[in-house]
């Protein structure tokens, strides 16, 4: 593939995708271990003409991107777990108000201060359910910087395809390693922009009225119409409705814009999983660990594979049930206490099959540790 | 001589808080038996406009 | 244009209680924007949760209800990707001084060209009548049955100490003068706060037997005098009203622009955009 070659820290090719999509507004504030997305486009956006602005906390940040975003254009915020927690509110703001928008979020461990400096994949039921409320989100996620880059565009393809906030859930190991990116030429891979109503001025405009083809398309918030955003329960036009009617068309909206399309946001990677007996299932840096013992094995002539997960939400039930029809164990490797595990339990025909390879202490699962677990889910002792 | 401008009072809209009533400095304006905001002395009027600028309900409007 | 003209009017009558001070507050602040020239499409509100965030959905311009206490979050991000527009944020005291405490500080510090209008009617009263951080001390709430231990901050020397370069006080009772007040305000190249000492005649008034919201009005005009009025001296009680602070400081956006601008120049580079 042409393209820019360049070794970089996976701070850095989260920032190289985002600019790629179109980045031109960003808030955060400092914490470990995201803090360098920030500084690098604290020296990036100003020249390229879009801003960067350094607020008072992390709550201040995702709100200062919502209202950019609705003037029109492409936002992102970062931070890792305490900061995550802070946004909460305004992240079911922007679901609400369906303001497209990224957030990402560098996992360390927790629960409170927990362990800056150190990996984790605690956070996957958070980036669900940390805001109040039913509704639907999207997350995605990555192993290596490469797939980190390609994903970061593919989070501001989707917030601006569904108007809704993506989550970019990725973790201390990838953010901190450097590696190999290729940064595509202009052009190469799909930039989705923002889809503005082709309703005239002086026309009225309807900031919440669907399209046949279920999008909404957007006017650019100061600019030819004016109208209203509320994070109250709206109709249409964008005013407060308490009509029970309007707020369960609304609800349902918001959440099956995105789970009636799980299949298209669905993104995933298989690495040996066609003849495999032993199905492993991981992402992000723990994916890592998964492949090096599955390209182990494999040389030794075990049938086990890996199916590496790069979006978490909505959870991509239907292709993990798929993929582990005929397997006789299923191995799920993540950096929690069994986050994704559980979602696999429910979606598979066989949930007794499956188990759970993890750590939670900070540090990387390795591949030894894997085969230990594997071998004794097998009855080989460890 | 300026001309004498007309009080009109939007009465959906007064909820009778009778601030206006209260503050204008020639008694021209009481609650009706609804409760609702009235001129009832306009040839005490000096167009002041007070009634206006202190109006909650933006239901005053001389014109 | 007449200040209904300024109006969403299918939403009024509006949701206000009789004599609330917020109403008179809206329409002066229409009527300073009015004196600005400016054009409704020039115009956004943005506000945060409570009763005086209410005002945004009755007003024809660009209008923005946030989350309680984010308002001036939420306005830096739009101010900031269009520094062409005019921006005002109105709240509440709850929420600007509690939940939005640190936010007007650090918007005050940044001094980003946008009008804070804080209704102080030191009480919460969406949610039925608590003390806020503007209940002065000893005064009743809901949540004060025995009268509030905890001390009001003098609003304008907080926001001095955070660097706001236009401060300003008025009251719903001295109409003229708010109007002016809002005016300049709005003209002012930087971050500018109005703090309008608005009547609660629901809650405030009646936890603390202050009357209805005329007799509130005529506590407003007796208990405030002008900034250096000798009156104050003999009775230290009376609280001031007038322009506070009006200062000249680089404002934020014309800043960041002028960075983008500097380095074009220093480096011959096209910034697009």
């Amino acid at each position: 593939m042409r393209g820019n070659v360049r070794f970089m820290q996976g701070n850095e090719a989260i920032v190289e995708g985002a600019l790629y999509a179109g980045l031109h507004f960003y808030a955060g504030y400092p914490i470990t271990p995201s803090t360098e997305i920030a500084e690098i486009l604290s020296e990036r956006l100003p020249m390229i003409g879009g801003k960067f602005v350094q607020m008072e906390d992390e709550i201040a940040s995702m709100c200062a991107i919502i209202g950019a975003s609705l003037t029109g254009f492409k936002v992102m915020t970062a931070t890792s777990g305490p900061g995550f927690s802070l946004m909460q509110e305004a992240i079911g703001y922007a679901i609400m108000t369906e303001v497209p928008s990224v957030v990402v979020n560098v996992q360390r461990g927790g629960p409170g201060t927990g362990l800056p400096t150190s990996v984790a994949q605690g956070d996957v039921m958070q980036a669900r359910w940390g805001t109040h409320g039913d509704h639907s989100i999207i997350a995605l996620t990555a192993s290596n910087l490469q797939d980190a880059f390609y994903v970061t565009v593919d989070a501001f393809n989707l917030a601006e395809t569904f108007r809704t906030p993506v989550i970019l859930l990725f973790d201390e190991v990838v953010a901190h390693m450097r590696e190999k990116v290729v940064i595509p030429q202009p052009g190469d891979i799909e930039v989705v922009e923002r889809l503005r109503t082709s309703v005239p001025e002086g026309t009225n405009y309807h900031p919440y009225l669907m399209r046949e083809d279920g999008r909404l398309p957007m006017s650019d918030f100061g600019g030819k119409h004016r109208y209203n955003v509320t994070g109250l329960v709206h109709d249409m036009w964008g005013f407060p409705s308490s009509d029970p009617k309007v707020a369960y068309d609304l609800i349902h909206h918001l959440v099956d814009k995105l789970e009636h399309r799980a299949d298209f946001i669905a993104r995933y990677k298989e690495h040996y999983t066609e003849d495999a007996e032993v199905l492993l299932i991981s992402y992000g840096s723990s994916a890592r660990s998964a492949l090096q013992m599955v390209e182990d094995r494999r040389k030794r002539g075990v049938k086990v594979g890996l199916l590496e997960l790069q979006s978490l939400w909505p959870f991509p039930g239907k292709t993990v049930r798929k993929k582990c029809v005929g397997r006789s164990h299923v191995l799920v490797v993540e950096m929690n206490m069994g986050q994704i595990c559980q979602e696999v339990k429910k979606v598979v025909s066989e949930p007794e099959q499956v188990f759970l390879a993890n750590r939670f202490d900070g540090v990387l699962i390795s591949p030894t540790e894997i085969l230990q677990q594997l071998n004794m889910i097998q009855g080989k002792g460890v | 001589m300026k001309k004498k401008k007309k009080l009109t009072i939007n009465r959906e809209w007064c909820k009778g808080c009778g601030i206006c009533v209260a503050f204008c400095p020639k008694g021209v304006l009481v609650l009706d038996k609804e409760g609702k905001a009235c001129w009832a002395h306009p040839e005490k009027c000096k167009n002041c406009g007070l009634c206006e600028l202190r109006c909650p309900d933006i239901a005053m409007e001389l014109v | 244009m007449a200040v209904k003209d300024y109006l969403r009017e299918r939403f009024f009558p509006q949701i206000w209680c009789p004599g609330c001070g917020h109403g008179i507050v809206m329409a002066n602040m229409i009527r300073a924007i009015e004196l600005n020239a400016l054009k409704k499409d020039e115009v956004v509100v943005v506000s945060g949760i409570g009763c005086s965030s209410r005002m945004p959905g009755y007003l024809d311009f660009h209008t923005l209800h946030t989350l309680h206490g984010r308002a001036l979050a939420f306005a830096t991000g739009v101010k900031m990707s269009r520094p062409e527009l005019t921006v005002i944020v109105p709240m509440g005291d709850g929420d600007a001084l509690a939940i939005g405490g640190n936010h007007l500080i650090h918007a005050a510090r940044r001094n980003l060209d946008l009008t804070a209008i804080i209704m102080n009617n030191s009480i919460y009263g969406m949610t039925g009548g608590q003390y806020s951080p503007m209940t002065p001390f000893a005064k009743k709430a809901t949540t004060a049955p025995f009268g509030t231990i905890e001390h009001a901050p003098d609003l304008m020397e907080l926001v001095r100490g955070a660097g706001a370069t236009f401060a300003a006080r008025t009251t719903t009772y001295h109409a003229k003068e708010m109007i002016k007040i809002i005016s300049k305000a709005i003209k002012h190249k930087g971050f500018a706060i109005v703090e309008v000492m608005s009547q609660c005649p629901t809650y405030y008034g009646r936890k603390n037997k202050l009357g209805n919201a005329v007799d509130m009005m005529k506590g407003f005009k007796e208990g405030t005098v002008p900034i250096g009025s000798k009156k104050k001296a003999n009775n230290p009680d009376l609280i001031e009203r007038g322009i506070f602070v009006e200062e000249k400081r680089p404002e934020y956006s014309m800043s960041y622009l002028e960075l983008i601008e500097k380095y074009r120049v220093e480096t011959g580079k096209v910034v697009r955009r």
